[in-house]
């Protein structure tokens, strides 16, 4: 009975109005030529959706939530028999996680900084289920990930200009 | 925002990319840049700034859809730098796992919290069941460190390792209940989703966490958990929808466990929100909570309000969900799709498939034999008028259920199966054309013989005006075929020329179709030999001559043997035939002796003569496969599996260089016997599962391409595919109700067409429902149930007070419950303003938006025609 499964989340896929990918996760095994073979399925799917329709889809015996934001579309795909309204909710808190770290999000933050989007889903989505539903509580890590960074930056740079200086 | 760190280069790529016009220019921009990767990373001495900047891109590439993999073994390397950030980015890929299991063991055991969660994390992602022993003793220690964000990811491992292999852990599964009662909120609700794979595991042995998970429950709903928790003025609704979901497992068939629930459950549909998304979410969570546990009668009637708000709403997802709700909630009390035909009849008609799709769900859900027709007529047009193939099957297949289950006659039942056959035959399982034949053959179980005979005479008719249509499906042909082959004569209606003319018309319309030749063929045969038995001349028609010679000359053995048969089986005399081709016997047992025991005697014979005895065939060699006439004997064709052992060496006087190929096919087609090779399977699978954490070097070379998990994903999609809704096969309709539901209404102008299909779908005569007033008026009971909210509460207090269990209040939670209040406590003092939507702080980051646009300017990208909204604020 593996379709009991919590919240099974398979992927989250974020493409453009134009069909290109911004970010995707998959969180079920798919080899690389699915990949691109669901990709192209359903973006052409949702894509060509009326807005003003509900923002469910069913997709070979799976259910791909979705939700417009600007020019970008948010896509989560779950098994049939999960609250879509939550799956919904659950990509709004990722938006809204996102804007607050980027101050107003828009969609070239997410293309030129793609990595840093896939941290933010890596705090919230943990092995396909919601780990994490508190948007500080997700920021306060990313922040603390970011200064340790910061700080090894700065130790390097130092170090190497300590190096710099005694062999001159 | 902007850049940090990466290279112009990078942004370049980037840039092309988003400007490429087309997927193909797309791609060789990709190419490219995968060409310079290569190249590149493979010099020595690369700064880690710069390979961190290779790797993110090879991540890039990745996402694009293009091919990596050489580039794994680098992230590797990355994986054990020191700077955090290099190293999530090296742990962003997969595979190779086995080359980096040491490194995420060093990891976890880091004093840095950080390095600990982003080895977590990648333990999540990539251990795999040959690994988890070796990091799992380290992950049960992190259960209780210090940070709350470590416990947590701690706790998503252990329910991963559990998923990918539940005997791994079998152990330490009291952990997840320990974590229950966390002092933090969030590794308690990170905890409830292991849980929820263990309750619907095994329901039973959780039946003591009731209490308090609705204690919990009670308190996230009392918004005792620290604010920032809070989603939408909503507390922690992500958790609240996590324990009505446990609490569904729990409750289900449970009527002790489920009292304990109603109070809560009450509460929050009372209280609930329904104008937020996230508040909705919450309520349809509750009402699948209140269909699945034990029924109460208040809980039903909320909850059939909550459909009805749903469904009355402008948004389509609320409909959805209120179709689907009402789905789950009809078995219990079947009368609420009756306040709401028309908001059902409105989604069935609506352009919106989703929804569309749905309300099939639900009307199938409500089938009986009394609406079949109408359901299923709507479900095959529906059928005939999309063109995703999934979806068609799907419902192709629901159709033949319901048309096997409630058929109201025989003819509607063929007319209905023609219909799906015609539009959907390649799509539907050929199991379903079998069922359908045997249905023919067997009749409806019933021992009457003329309504058998009758349903067989349909069948016929209605083929016989079918098979003028063009480009009909194969497995359709072929049940045709059968059946006018078996029956097409069998009542006399119809002359035995007029039916092989029809055959031969199939076979010469459908040429290429060898089994449609075959079946053909074959119900020729019955045909002539039905006549041979009547002692009526059979005269062939050229055209089945015709056909006849050519299929002797064909390509196919299996043809030609048809053939060949039939051309042997006319020139018999009567009672031959008999013997060989009964009438009507389609459904009697043949007997098969597979020893071919009547032949000893011949043989013995031929033997006594001087006859070669027999060589049995894994003797002989390269003789062919002999055994292709007619597949009825499986035994044989079984044994030409694939053989396992190895090959033998080559002799001598072999050519030198035999490819294995052109060797396997002339030399060695002995077949294996059948237990040896499975023997053998077992034995190489139990090599690869036992082999826990040895180095299989011969098998890391495949691991880095992309192929090695290719054979489990093949398999994942199919997962759900099984998964059937129960069958809900009575519903029956309370007529009382209806009558006093009916006397309320009021005419209001609703097309006669759908007032006509209401009535079809859901019984009885429908006038029209007049909505405005039905919020008020029709939920006569519905208003009681509001005002009469006091009376809940003292059922609730009675059914707790008899069931003999204190209130669940404070019990064996105290703890938690003071530690949460107290966290609440400390949040409140600290920031308790609710933070709105971000959209206001738009005006205010002038200076972001400055240096979007100059770096905007600096790249070169503008607003396009093709990307006017490339700057809009996503959340604008």
């Amino acid at each position: 009975n593996n379709n009991s499964f919590w919240l099974q989340i398979h992927f989250v896929l974020l493409i453009s109005r134009q069909g290109k990918v911004r970010l995707t996760k998959w969180y079920s095994p798919y080899s690389q030529k699915e990949r691109s073979k669901v990709i192209r399925e359903l973006s052409g799917v949702i894509i060509s959706r009326a807005p003003k329709l509900c923002n469910f889809v069913e997709w070979r015996g799976f259910k791909v939530v979705y939700k417009r934001y600007a020019s970008l579309y948010f896509c989560i795909c779950n098994d049939q028999e999960d609250n879509e309204l939550e799956t919904l909710a659950i990509i709004h808190h990722y938006v809204e996680t996102l804007d607050r770290y980027f101050g107003s999000v828009c969609e070239l933050d997410l293309i030129f900084n793609f990595h840093k989007a896939y941290f933010i889903l890596d705090e919230i989505l943990l092995a396909g289920a919601m780990q994490e539903t508190s948007k500080r509580t997700t920021l306060r890590l990313i922040g603390a990930q970011e200064d340790l960074v910061e700080a090894a930056k700065e130790e390097a740079s130092s170090l190497s200009n300590i190096i710099a200086q005694a062999t001159k | 925002m902007g850049s940090q760190g990466q290279s112009k280069e990078f942004l370049d790529l980037i840039k092309s990319i988003g400007e490429a016009r087309s997927k193909a220019e797309e791609d060789r921009i990709v190419l490219r840049e995968i060409e310079t990767l290569k190249r590149r990373i493979n010099d020595a001495d690369i700064p880690k700034r710069k390979m961190k900047e290779y790797i993110i891109r090879l991540l890039y590439v990745e996402m694009l859809g293009h091919d990596a993999s050489f580039g794994y073994i680098h992230a590797v390397k990355m994986t054990h730098h020191d700077a955090l950030l290099l190293k999530r980015t090296g742990y962003d890929n997969h595979d190779l796992i086995i080359l980096i299991v040491n490194t995420i063991q060093k990891d976890l055991a880091s004093d840095n919290y950080l390095v600990v969660c982003a080895a977590l994390n990648a333990v999540c992602r990539l251990i795999n069941e040959e690994t988890i022993p070796a990091v799992l003793p380290r992950v049960v220690e992190l259960l209780s460190h210090a940070k709350d964000a470590v416990r947590k990811k701690a706790v998503m491992a252990l329910h991963r390792f559990y998923q990918k292999s539940p005997s791994s852990v079998s152990h330490l599964l009291s952990n997840f209940r320990k974590r229950l009662s966390d002092n933090d909120p969030g590794v308690m609700g990170a905890s409830l989703c292991p849980l929820f794979d263990l309750v619907s595991d095994d329901a039973d042995s959780y039946k003591d966490l009731v209490v308090s998970f609705v204690s919990i429950l009670k308190q996230v709903a009392e918004r005792r958990l620290p604010k920032t928790y809070d989603y939408h003025q909503m507390p922690a609704p992500f958790i609240q929808i996590k324990l009505l979901k446990i609490l569904a497992l729990l409750g289900s068939g449970d009527k002790q466990a489920s009292g304990h629930m109603y109070t809560v459950l009450g509460d929050i549909i009372k209280r609930g929100d329904s104008v937020s998304n996230i508040g909705n979410a919450v309520l349809y969570e509750c009402i699948c909570c209140v269909a699945s546990i034990f029924p109460n009668p208040k809980l039903l009637e909320a909850a059939a309000d909550v459909i009805a708000k749903f469904l009355k709403s402008d948004s389509h997802n609320l409909k959805y969900m209120g179709i689907d709700a009402l789905g789950r909630l009809i078995k219990l009390s079947p009368h609420i799709a009756e306040q709401h035909q028309l908001a059902v009849i409105d989604c069935l008609e609506d352009p919106d498939d989703s929804l569309k799709r749905k309300t099939f769900e639900l009307l199938y859900k409500m089938t009986k034999s009394s609406n079949v027709e109408v359901i299923v007529d709507r479900m095959i047009d529906y059928m005939i008028s999309i063109s995703d193939d999934h979806y068609k099957t799907y419902i192709a297949s629901r159709c033949v259920e319901l048309a096997e289950q409630f058929a109201p006659s025989n003819h509607w039942f063929i007319q209905t199966m023609n219909k799906v056959f015609e539009h959907a035959g390649d799509l539907v399982n050929v199991k379903v054309a079998h069922n359908l034949t045997r249905l023919i053959a067997e009749g409806f179980g019933e021992d009457d013989d003329a309504a058998d005979t009758q349903l067989r005479s349909s069948a016929v008719e209605s083929y016989l005006q079918i098979i003028g249509e063009p480009k009909l499906p194969s497995v359709f042909l072929q049940v045709i075929c059968w059946v006018l082959g078996e029956y097409g004569t069998a009542d006399g209606k119809y002359s035995a020329s007029y039916i092989s003319g029809k055959l031969c018309d199939i076979a010469e319309a459908y040429s290429n179709d060898e089994n449609v030749k075959a079946y053909a063929i074959s119900a020729l045969m019955k045909i002539y030999a039905f006549e041979v038995v009547a002692r009526r001349k059979v005269d062939i028609l050229p055209e089945c001559q015709y056909l006849i010679e050519e299929l002797l000359a064909s390509h196919s053995t299996d043809l030609q043997q048809r053939a060949y048969e039939l051309q042997v089986l006319i020139g018999l005399d009567a009672q031959a035939v008999e013997t060989i081709m009964p009438r009507d016997a389609s459904c009697e047992d043949i007997e098969v002796d597979k020893n071919l025991s009547f032949l000893n005697g011949y043989v013995q014979q031929s033997l006594e003569k001087g006859a070669q005895p027999y060589i049995p065939e894994d003797v002989r060699t390269g003789m062919g496969n002999m055994n292709n006439f007619r597949s009825q004997d499986h035994q044989e064709s079984l044994q030409h599996g694939l053989r396992f052992e190895a090959y033998e060496i080559p002799k001598p006087p072999m050519q030198p260089k035999v490819t294995p190929d052109s060797f396997a096919s002339s030399a060695v087609i002995n077949p294996v016997p059948e237990a040896s090779s499975s023997r053998e399977i077992h034995h190489i699978s139990s090599v690869g599962s036992t082999s826990e954490l040895k180095l299989q070097l011969d098998g890391v070379q495949k691991k880095w391409g992309n192929s090695t998990y290719s054979s489990a994903a093949s398999s994942a999609p199919a997962l759900n595919f099984s998964s059937q809704k129960p069958k809900n096969g009575t519903t029956a309709v309370n007529s009382k109700v209806r009558d006093s539901y009916d006397s309320r209404k009021t005419p209001v102008e609703i097309s006669p067409e759908k007032q006509k299909l209401a009535a079809s779908l859901f019984g009885g005569s429908t006038k029209p429902e007049k909505r405005s007033s039905t919020s008020h008026k029709v939920p006569k009971s519905n208003a009681s149930a509001a005002t009469n909210a006091p009376d809940i509460m003292t059922f609730y207090a009675e059914t707790t007070a008899s069931g003999g269990n204190s209130i669940p209040v404070s019990g064996n939670n105290v703890n938690l419950l003071s530690e949460l209040s107290n966290a609440a406590v400390k949040a409140n003092s600290g920031n308790t303003t609710v933070t709105p939507l971000p959209q206001s702080s738009k005006g205010s980051n002038a200076k972001d938006s400055l240096q979007k646009d100059a770096l905007v300017r600096q790249m070169g990208v503008n607003p396009s025609s093709q990307n006017p909204n490339l700057f809009r604020d996503l959340l604008g």
